[in-house]
């Protein structure tokens, strides 16, 4: 397989990801498109480390390694973040918090 | 080779696509499960099975354990969205994101590439170059940024205390 059917996959997770992070109204659904955002991401890295100039370089599965403990820790503080404010506001529809709404 | 490619691209994106498309909450975090599982293939297809096996590990045994605990701690005895409308706006703008990529793709000129034949790393290498290569100092700091997101993270969902009166 060539190079661009790779990436292809991963700029087709990319908008998937995008499309419900910017349309889904539960705050758990948007973390995970967020998610699927990230790993198309790291997609892209495995696939330009495979198929880039000198594929014996360790870059770029270093590069997403660190990317995957970067993930795991935003998730972590994330869905903390999504139940203090279900704690607060017993939901987490994300249009029914609108404290700051002017 | 092409053929499981596509049968891993399939399974990845048809799962992505589920998992933010069906209404119960629980249902979208099993059909993450498969899509991560797709994107572990890819990465052991690619020759990077560290990254293939950490992938299931990080992502399915905790991201998305995770996940299924937030939502059964915030389980609502409020109605399901209600007569759900279909998200023309956000489908349309990452239709267009997608059109984007796919044509920035399509003109580059690192077009249609093929896989140079080269050793796969090893897990040795990789803990070689971790470890006593130049990401030494990144590994700590990295270390040290999942300390505060574990102490973070039990903090801001730790109970709050109620006010004691005086």
């Amino acid at each position: 397989m060539a190079l661009q059917h790779y990436l292809l996959v991963s700029a087709m997770l990319f908008s998937i990801g995008f499309a419900g992070a910017v349309s889904r109204r539960n705050a758990v659904l948007v973390l995970i498109g967020v998610e699927l955002m990230l790993n198309a991401g790291n997609l892209n890295f495995i696939a330009f480390a495979r198929y880039g100039r000198n594929p014996e370089a360790l870059t770029g599965v270093i590069f997403v390694i660190f990317s995957i403990a970067i993930a795991a820790a935003e998730a972590a503080v994330g869905l903390a973040l999504i139940i203090a404010v279900y704690r607060h506001y017993q939901t987490i529809r994300l249009d029914r918090i609108d404290s700051l709404k002017g | 080779m092409d053929l499981v490619f596509w049968i891993t691209a399939v399974w990845t994106i048809v799962s992505a696509g589920a998992a933010l498309s069906f209404r119960n909450p629980v249902h979208c975090v099993l059909c993450l499960v498969l899509a991560f599982l797709g994107l572990a293939a890819f990465y052991l297809e690619l020759g990077a099975e560290f990254v293939g096996f950490a992938q299931i590990l990080v992502y399915i045994g905790a991201v998305a354990i995770l996940v299924v605990f937030a939502i059964l701690l915030t389980r609502t005895s409020e109605v399901q969205e209600e007569q759900r409308q279909i998200p023309w706006a956000g489908l349309t703008v990452a239709g267009l994101v997608f059109t984007a990529l796919a044509a920035a793709l399509r003109f580059s000129t690192l077009a249609w590439a093929r896989p140079v034949s080269a050793p796969r790393p090893t897990v040795k290498q990789i803990g070689m170059e971790m470890f006593q290569g130049p990401y030494v100092l990144a590994v700590e700091v990295a270390g040290l940024l999942l300390t505060a997101a574990l102490i973070g993270a039990a903090v801001i969902a730790l109970q709050d205390q109620p006010k004691r009166q005086p």
